[in-house]
């Protein structure tokens, strides 16, 4: 049990609760961080001898105020540092706090961290970086290697997101519903972006950056198990986990983007599948449904799916008019039109898509889409036309390569192209 | 006489390995799978799906259906039932048919398996 690799892993499972704990005791963010580094120092000293703690985020709170305090009296300069024997009886450490930390507590401590941490004020790549080095723990080095930036600028990215924070008021009592719900979706949001990042990674990026979409799994399956009972975080964790199942099949030996229709579904992975699944499951049974709920079961359709041709289109085009309804948004629209040309063809989803021409003109995936569905009618040389535009418009070269695959099929075939366009 | 083996662990870390590791875990406990199996002594073995997909059902009048997994303390594990069911609602009915047959004050708690070995012990 004294194995180093087992203490990281505990460390790093207690570590927001930890954290998030001496943040509510010191009201301080960067105190609260130095106490608990002070906390891991120590039980890596006494844990391999000692073996470890029966509830290891109760010991690492208990010992990380008391480090916490000395550090507050050090920077008064009334006091020396006091002896070790302050935290010599450690059993009784635990006992005293872990009845003190009721789960009301912890619950309410995790979500003001990660709300402070994606705070609305914050740009949202500050948000994410903040999180990852706060919450997950991760090194400055690490984020910055996910983020393809230095380390000294990720350095100065947190520093100025932590200066930020300190200047706003952080809100330490308790929540009331209406706040806990505000916070709950800020959370929300801020972890499905930290997921994109990970996941919408194409290329030589995507191995440095697939982590950041674990975190954001990791993130909300902590969610979760603070709040039960909420159907929206139920959606997004299954949401996460059914999108990266895909994760080895949705790129190719050159980490371009390999369609939903052409991936090989042996690659998928059925362990997050079948979790994703029973969450889905779960969170329908509230008959509350949200925008997270909603895009989780249309991705749980595909992973249902042993083949393309097996897809509930029908279903699918349902869940993106609930989608449309819930959440009105051209782009939502513009997935909605994908299933009605499966299921109405792509006459029927032409008609559907030119009225959102002025709003996604900028778009390029709008100019994938309606290229996909003038080459299925078999007009050509509007197609490219289209194709030739999204090309321009794309922000990266993998956006670039995937429309091109759908021009050089265009040539190629000269023929309707049966290709869903976006993966 | 059978007995039942329970499996404990933290489940924040047993989620966080990777694919590799966890399937470098599974190909060592096959090598235990297979013995018992070889000698006729393994029987249905589960690996259930986390806590955050659990439902429970406690027992009542009108049995009451709660998210998340079963948290008291005060009662201990007295058995389990296998059951195939359709979908989660299925579940929660079947769990509430034992609930009104066993009058007793305690719960059901739900788990979805993820991994399901039929076994074969005489």
């Amino acid at each position: 049990m004294s194995d180093p690799a087992w203490i990281d892993a505990a460390l790093r499972s207690a570590r927001p609760q930890a954290v998030a704990a001496l943040m509510r005791h010191f009201r301080d963010l960067d105190l609260a961080e130095e106490a608990f580094q002070e906390a891991c120092l120590r039980a890596l000293k006494s844990w391999p001898e000692k073996g470890p703690p029966r509830d290891v985020a109760a010991w690492l709170i208990f010992v990380g105020r008391n480090a916490g305090i000395d550090e507050v009296r050090r920077r008064g300069k009334t006091q020396a540092l006091p002896p070790d024997e302050i935290i010599s009886d450690l059993e009784d450490a635990e006992a005293g706090i872990a009845q003190k930390l009721d789960e009301g507590d912890y619950r309410d401590d995790v979500l003001r961290l990660l709300f402070v941490c994606g705070h609305p004020e914050l740009p949202s790549t500050q948000q994410i970086a903040l999180a990852l080095r706060i919450v997950c723990g991760l090194s400055v080095r690490q984020i910055a290697r996910a983020f393809l930036v230095g380390e000294s600028a990720m350095e100065q990215r947190i520093t100025r997101a932590k200066a930020r924070i300190a200047k706003t008021e952080i809100p330490f009592e308790t929540p009331g519903p209406v706040e806990r719900a505000e916070r709950l979706a800020a959370v929300t949001s801020m972890i499905y972006l930290l997921f994109n990042e990970g996941y919408s990674a194409t290329g030589g990026e995507a191995p440095v950056r697939a982590p950041l979409a674990e975190e954001a799994i990791r993130l909300a399956r902590l969610l979760l198990r603070l709040y039960k009972t909420e159907p929206e975080i139920m959606g997004l964790t299954a949401l996460m986990l059914l999108q990266h199942s895909r994760a080895r099949a949705r790129l190719d030996a050159e980490g371009a983007i390999v369609l939903l229709d052409d991936q090989d579904r042996r690659l998928w992975d059925r362990k997050l599948i079948v979790e994703g699944l029973a969450l889905v499951d779960k969170a329908l049974r509230h008959r509350r449904p949200g925008p997270y709920q909603v895009q989780a079961a249309i991705s749980a359709l595909h992973a249902r799916a042993a083949r393309p041709e097996d897809t509930d289109w029908t279903q699918i085009e349902l869940l993106y008019a609930t989608l449309e309804r819930l959440q009105p948004s051209p782009v939502v629209t513009l997935n909605r039109a994908v299933a009605v040309s499966k299921l109405h063809g792509p006459d029927a989803a032409l008609a559907m898509i030119e009225p959102l021409a002025d709003q996604l003109s900028g778009y390029f995936n709008f100019h994938g889409v309606r290229g996909a569905f003038l080459a299925q009618l078999g007009r050509a040389g509007e197609a490219r036309a289209a194709f030739t535009h999204a090309i321009a418009l794309a922000n990266t070269a993998a956006e670039a390569a995937h429309i091109r695959m759908h021009l050089d099929r265009l040539m190629r075939d000269g023929a309707p192209a049966e290709r869903q366009a976006s993966a | 006489m059978l007995y039942a083996i329970l499996c404990y662990d933290s489940e924040d870390v047993v989620s966080a390995w990777t694919k590799e590791e966890d399937d470098a875990v599974m190909a060592k406990l096959h090598v235990v799978h297979e013995k018992l199996a070889r000698e006729g002594r393994l029987g249905p073995t589960a690996r259930l799906l986390p806590t955050t997909s659990a439902t429970t059902v406690r027992k009542g009048a009108e049995p009451l259906v709660i998210d998340g997994p079963f948290a008291e303390t005060k009662e201990q594990l007295l058995g389990f039932y296998l059951v195939d069911c359709e979908t989660l609602e299925d579940a929660i009915g079947t769990a509430k048919d034992l609930a009104r047959a066993s009058s007793s004050a305690g719960s059901y708690e739900i788990r979805p398996v993820g991994l399901y070995l039929p076994g074969a012990a005489k």
